[in-house]
């Protein structure tokens, strides 16, 4: 993260205190242009009211959050539920907060491998197919900041991988920010450039690796997720950057990759 | 022409169908129907205020229409109770104090049944063009707020995280809703206000493919039905001319 971007958005000592409890307390949380941060946490731990709070969506009552004006937000939330009395085909649903182009919808659904569903009433859509359409509505908007609440749910396991290179694509494409929420533990994706950890509060934050190998992740989560976390960042423990430079898993960026990394996967169709 | 009560009906009648249309969506939508019963009942109390302080009928409705409404949304906001106790809350209690407060006023006989079901061949000509004029506000105004509003009628949270601010769109609504209640409380009367508000929105829920397209047959369905109800109380067996029209559109729901 270049020190000298200011960040998109900023909670400093952030807290929200609700029905005599603190849901999250002290949250410390920058998102920079072109940077992926990801959340991760027990349930309860406060992480979709930490992205709220990011959004502007809760005030805190205590602390500060700052957005960058004019920030164009992409939102793909928790749950969406579609009330069978809604005549709303994914066509409108893509236009619902912005007007967009049929071109561009047709490639944003292309994108998430959903164009077929142009035509298809949103509310027969099966879980994992409406996700892809919430992702593909949110990167549609071309937002600077890209906040997503558990995108990958529903969705199978090949999906889920493809997904998440999917954000990483666009990430790199539009230079957005992205804030993600993950509630799968064992798949953290490597393109991350930084997680942090809630419990209520910020039990530890760094880079994907750090944060594994760190005893308040181990306390949290056991043994046996820290190292399928591990396992995982050994298959994408570095980034190929649309400049042809790397990034690795713990933040530094070289010219090439080094024969020690891991497994290469298919980066070659999101970069060309 | 205008001095013909039928067409003076027809004209009104038309006119509160077309408004409450597009109203009546978003009721159906938002599985608010109750909301429409609320704020119909206490239209009751909005003709004590007017009676009791001598003030235009309409306005008054309004006036306590909004303010009702209002007390809806901050309860919502604070209080621990769901959406529909909250509304039977207002609804009962409103209508309770409409009530008390015509019996107290001996001074005034009121025809009770005049407001709780409208009369529809009693519209003057001034009655029309409020109705009209207020119509085209409401829908000027609906036209203005729909993309945020029907935003956060299918996700609150998607609307708000992307800057579409649904809180002001939902008081808009509110404030429309009390309009259209006002408008057409003289012609339909309190008790099938909400009628006039789901059910051409239910029979063009069938038939549309998209949430505009929606909104356009409802309004038209309710005028439709407004014109064939009248020409069956004119034409036909003497049925009463308000639950038919509502019978005609209630059959085009179900068919």
């Amino acid at each position: 993260m270049d020190a000298r971007i200011a960040p998109l958005v900023r909670l400093s000592a952030a807290g929200v205190f609700r029905a005599g409890r603190w849901i999250a307390r002290g949250i410390d949380l920058t998102v920079a242009p072109g940077e992926i941060v990801t959340l991760i946490g027990p349930n309860g731990s406060g992480k979709s009211t930490t992205a709220k709070m990011a959004l502007g969506m809760i005030t805190p009552d205590e602390g500060g959050a700052e957005r960058r004006r004019g920030l164009r937000v992409g939102y793909v939330p928790q749950n969406v539920a579609i009330d069978w009395t809604l005549p709303l085909t994914v066509e409108r649903f893509m236009r619902l907060t912005a007007p967009l182009s049929r071109a561009t919808i047709e490639a944003a659904l292309g994108e998430t491998g959903v164009a077929h569903l142009f035509h298809a009433e949103a509310r027969t859509l099966s879980g994992g197919e409406f996700q892809r359409v919430l992702l593909a509505r949110a990167l549609a908007r071309k937002p600077d900041l890209l906040v997503l609440d558990e995108p990958v749910q529903g969705v199978d396991f090949s999906g889920e991988i493809a997904l998440y290179d999917l954000i990483r694509a666009a990430r790199d494409r539009l230079g957005c920010g992205v804030l993600l929420i993950s509630h799968d533990l064992h798949v953290v994706m490597a393109a991350t450039d930084r997680v942090i950890c809630l419990n209520g509060h910020v039990c530890c934050a760094g880079a994907p690796r750090a944060v594994a190998a760190s005893a308040e992740y181990k306390a949290l989560f056991g043994d046996r997720a820290a190292a399928s976390l591990a396992v995982y960042a050994h298959h994408h423990d570095h980034t190929h950057l649309a400049d042809g430079r790397v990034r690795h898993a713990d933040g530094t960026v070289t010219e090439h990759c080094h024969p020690e990394d891991g497994h290469h996967h298919e980066h070659g169709e999101d970069h060309a | 022409m205008l001095d013909d009560f039928f067409v003076r009906a027809l004209l009104a009648g038309i006119g509160v169908a077309l408004t409450a249309g597009p109203l009546g969506c978003f009721i159906v939508w938002r599985r608010m129907a109750y909301f429409g019963d609320t704020l119909s009942h206490s239209a009751l109390l909005g003709v004590a205020v007017a009676l009791l302080f001598d003030v235009n009928v309409t306005l008054a409705v309004f006036a306590v229409s909004v303010l009702v409404a209002l007390l809806l949304l901050a309860l919502q906001k604070r209080a621990t109770l769901s959406a529909d106790s909250l509304l039977g809350l207002l609804a009962h209690s409103s209508l309770a104090l409409g009530l008390v407060a015509l019996a107290f006023m001996t001074w005034v006989r009121v025809d009770l049944s005049s407001y709780l079901f409208g009369d529809i061949l009693a519209v003057a000509k001034s009655d029309i063009a409020v109705i009209w004029v207020g119509g085209i506000v409401v829908l000027a105004v609906l036209a203005l707020v729909w993309r945020p509003l029907f935003a956060a009628t299918v996700s609150r949270e998607l609307a708000e995280a992307e800057g579409l601010r649904p809180d002001r769109a939902n008081l808009v609504y509110m404030v429309l809703m009390a309009t259209v209640i006002a408008l057409s409380m003289k012609i339909v009367g309190v008790l099938l206000i909400t009628a006039m508000l789901i059910i051409p929105a239910a029979a063009a829920r069938r038939l549309s493919s998209g949430p505009e397209q929606m909104a356009v047959f409802a309004a038209l369905f309710g005028a439709a039905a407004v014109v064939a109800g009248l020409f069956g109380s004119c034409n036909g067996i003497r049925l009463p001319d308000r639950p038919s029209w509502w019978r005609r559109s209630a059959c085009s729901c179900c068919r």
